[in-house]
């Protein structure tokens, strides 16, 4: 069953052509992840679906596992996606630094009222990230790189999304800790969410992954399960180091 | 100097201190969101002064219902500057909504100036904020003496609660951070700036309101200086921080009445010691008294 389904993606910055004619499909249920270098492209695709980058598409839709009902979702601004159930963990975090780890993830839950649910999923978050926990009436500027990468994970499930979107979750970790986020995200994963997985670390992705999609000079060059790329010559040679 | 003239000295520098301090506290909201120095913002603190003018001396409402209806009014003209002079340039460079909050500021003043032509005009003061009370030691002060901090210290109280402790706060102190992350968390970043701009003039009116029964009398351009002074003190504060402007309208307010109590040959320059504030701060601590500093926006 499709969830999100782009056909023809295109994004320009001024002069330079970012994404080119990128069509990707993400199933309910899926982790998806999108693997390449430096500047490929990934965080531009990321980014056009929330809706933060002008972008250009033959289609863009999104079907809400709520209502079943396809919604082009093509310019919508970003703040209306985390209603439809769509949420994002940015590159490079993007923590409040003056706001507290609870404040932080308060606002993750901006679009909630209910007071139970949120007070349940924020003890939700602080299961799967224990030191957050510990860390709740911290400012977030005062936390650890891998803390604040949590935070923002944390953060990007505080609205309960259907699409749970992350952008570079192991960027600057620890090997410990980049399996230790991997691990949570099968987890969240296997709790019914969707998920799409933006990676530079391209062999611990593959090996989380139900699918992916190669993107090389802002356009996917491969597509296939996340198995099939780790055995693929072509992907062992340019990410895996042979 | 006996202490009856000092306690008279003091709640004089505590009026005036908490006026610049209400006023202040606007400025620093509206920087702390969008970086705008929001030049109008002495000029809508005016139009609250002229809103109670005409509602209560023109229009003979009753005290109540005229300031009521001069802090909705001034409310509503707060609200379109920023809708028509600041939201269109949202994308725009900042420095081309500060040439247009100073072109908002000049069109206010003189629009001010062809609707209510430029006389001062005498505000009659209700008897029962200006008959004095006796203190024990003879001391003697104006009920208006005492309202005018009350009203402000428990309307600064009010904002902070608004920010610490509600939505719209969090998401106020989140968007002067990053405006993109807290987008992504499902902010309306255009209804939470209407809401600092529209509690920013709500505070202005209530500090015009009661300016203009303080000097009673309200003319066009009576929004500039203290307006200045304001900034100056939401500077002095840290500019950004609400506390500090609040801290910052305080200390200008004293150092004004207390330098001209103390060294009455030097009245003519009370407006002097300001902008030395002013340039003391600057030169010696950019960020004011409580501000953060620059590196944790990026």
């Amino acid at each position: 069953m499709s969830m999100l389904k782009i056909d023809g993606l295109n994004v320009n910055y001024g002069a330079i052509h970012a994404v080119r004619d990128v069509s990707l499909e993400i199933n309910r249920g899926e982790i998806v992840t999108l693997i390449g270098a430096n500047g490929a492209g990934k965080s531009s695709v990321i980014r056009s679906i929330m809706g933060l980058t002008k972008s250009t598409a033959r289609e863009m839709t999104y079907t809400s596992p709520r209502d079943n009902k396809p919604v082009n979702i093509l310019g919508h601004p970003a703040e209306d996606h985390v209603k439809l159930g769509i949420s994002l963990s940015p590159e490079g975090r993007r923590i409040l630094p003056q706001l507290t780890v609870e404040e932080n993830l308060r606002l993750g839950a901006y679009i909630r009222d209910d007071a139970k649910g949120i007070a349940d999923d924020m003890e939700y978050v602080y299961g799967l990230f224990p030191r957050l926990k510990e860390r709740h009436r911290q400012k977030g500027g005062t936390l650890s790189g891998g803390e604040q990468q949590m935070l923002a994970v944390g953060r990007a499930l505080m609205s309960r999304p259907d699409l749970l979107m992350l952008d570079e979750p192991s960027l600057g970790l620890a090997p410990v800790l980049v399996d230790e986020v991997f691990g949570i995200i099968r987890e969240i994963n296997a709790q019914g969410r969707t998920i799409l997985l933006v990676e530079q670390n391209a062999f611990a992705a593959l090996k989380a992954a139900h699918r992916a999609y190669v993107l090389e000079v802002g356009a996917v060059s491969l597509s296939g399960t996340g198995v099939e790329l780790l055995d693929n010559p072509k992907v062992r040679a340019a990410y895996l180091g042979g | 100097m006996n202490l009856n003239i000092f306690i008279q000295h003091f709640i004089n520098a505590l009026s005036l201190g908490s006026l610049y301090g209400l006023v202040a506290v606007g400025y620093t909201m509206v920087y702390g969101i969008l970086r705008l120095i929001n030049f109008a913002h002495g000029d809508i603190f005016m139009l609250g002064a002229y809103f109670v003018y005409f509602a209560t001396i023109v229009y003979h409402f009753p005290w109540a219902v005229g300031v009521i209806t001069a802090i909705i009014l001034t409310t509503i003209c707060g609200l379109l500057v920023d809708r028509i002079a600041y939201k269109p340039l949202r994308e725009a460079p900042r420095i081309s909504a500060l040439i247009s909050a100073i072109g908002v500021s000049f069109f206010i003043e003189n629009f001010a100036v062809v609707v209510f032509t430029g006389m001062p005009r005498p505000v009659v003061q209700p008897p029962i904020l200006m008959k004095p009370i006796e203190f024990s030691g003879g001391v003697r002060l104006i009920p208006l003496g005492i309202l005018v901090p009350v009203v402000s210290f428990a309307l600064v109280g009010v904002l902070l609660w608004l920010l610490y402790r509600t939505k719209p706060g969090l998401a106020m102190r989140a968007i002067s951070f990053d405006i993109e992350a807290t987008r992504m968390m499902g902010v309306s970043v255009n209804k939470i700036i209407a809401l600092a701009f529209g509690l920013g003039s709500a505070l202005a009116a209530v500090a015009g309101i009661m300016w203009a029964l303080r000097y009673p009398r309200v003319e066009p351009f009576m929004g500039m200086t203290p307006g200045i002074k304001a900034f100056i003190a939401a500077v002095f504060g840290g500019i950004g921080s609400v506390p500090g402007a609040m801290i910052g309208g305080l200390i200008l307010g004293f150092v004004e009445i207390m330098s001209v109590a103390f060294f009455p040959t030097l009245s003519g320059y009370k407006d002097a010691f300001a902008f030395l504030l002013l340039i003391m701060i600057l030169l010696f601590r950019p960020t004011g008294l409580l501000g953060e500093k620059l590196e944790d926006k990026i």
